[in-house]
């Protein structure tokens, strides 16, 4: 009988990962990158709590930093939507393939 | 097949082919509803591993408040429904390429891990976790994370001011880009 233990949590989280990964390099808008972001941080924070079920001295640790990922993540999307709004109000398209003007 | 064994099965089922629907949908409001259905598969993988903290903050934070930013940040910057940038083959085979690398060297990585027997013990709640947060361990001997708690404090009240500063409504007085305007 297969039993599903912390292997098969760290599999699933590395093709959440790779999903994300694909998502930033593929995706031209940059909403969507803003997406492929959301899939990787959600990939290391299913790590975190797998390993604070499973490894016996990450019980509280694992879940702690898993509270400091979630709240991360939500400043990192809130600034990153403000900046694309700003580019949006500049550009009109959140196409990062526009954004090349961007210097200095 | 156990209880927990097919509960297991189907969340990752469901977070792994609406990650992958992320992926491929061409309208960005498709990829958001995706990723929503993504991350209340995580939460419920959270529940399931017990971490009911966890998944609760997940359900609240994630599916609550980002989801609700990402969705109008998409409504806001599409120009018209089903708008859509195309990804050439060149893009696909590339990325796709050095995801699927990635992913063979993780998978090789994740099953040369021992396994630790599933302990059904409860893992620490809210009260412990919170003390811990607050400087207050559980043992004598174990680490406190008051530091890192005030660090996300003080990031949280920049990270409010910024975006409120970067995404405020404004006027430019001059337009090198006539067409930006009614944008």
């Amino acid at each position: 009988m297969v039993e599903f233990g912390f292997p098969a949590f760290l599999v699933l989280s590395a093709f959440l990962f790779a999903c994300g990964l694909t998502c930033l390099a593929t995706k031209r808008n940059a909403i969507g990158i803003l997406m492929g972001v959301e899939l990787i941080l959600n990939a290391a924070n299913l790590n975190f709590v797998a390993a604070a079920r499973f490894v016996p001295t990450f019980r509280l640790e694992g879940q702690v930093f898993a509270v400091l990922v979630i709240v991360l993540a939500a400043a990192e999307a809130a600034v990153a939507l403000a900046i694309f709004l700003n580019f949006y109000n500049n550009h009109a398209t959140v196409n990062v393939e526009n954004a090349t003007d961007l210097k200095g | 097949m156990t209880f927990h064994d097919a509960l297991f099965l189907i969340l990752a089922t469901a977070s792994a082919v609406s990650a992958l629907g992320v992926v491929v949908s061409s309208s960005i409001i498709r990829s958001a509803i995706w990723l929503l259905f993504m991350l209340m598969g995580v939460s419920g993988l959270y529940f399931f591993l017990g971490a009911e903290f966890l998944g609760a903050a997940q359900l609240i934070v994630y599916v609550g408040g980002t989801m609700v930013l990402v969705v109008f940040g998409g409504m806001l910057t599409t120009r018209g429904p089903f708008d859509h940038v195309p990804v050439g083959l060149v893009g696909w085979v590339l990325g796709g390429g050095l995801s699927l690398a990635l992913f063979a060297l993780l998978v090789q990585a994740s099953l040369s891990f021992v396994s630790h027997p599933r302990t059904d013990t409860a893992l620490p709640g809210t009260g412990p976790l919170g003390l811990t947060l607050l400087g207050v361990p559980e043992t004598p001997g174990q680490t406190a994370y008051l530091l890192p708690f005030e660090i996300v404090s003080i990031h949280l009240l920049v990270v409010l001011i910024a975006a409120a500063y970067l995404a405020r409504a404004k006027r430019r007085p001059t337009s090198t880009h006539p067409e930006a305007d009614h944008g």
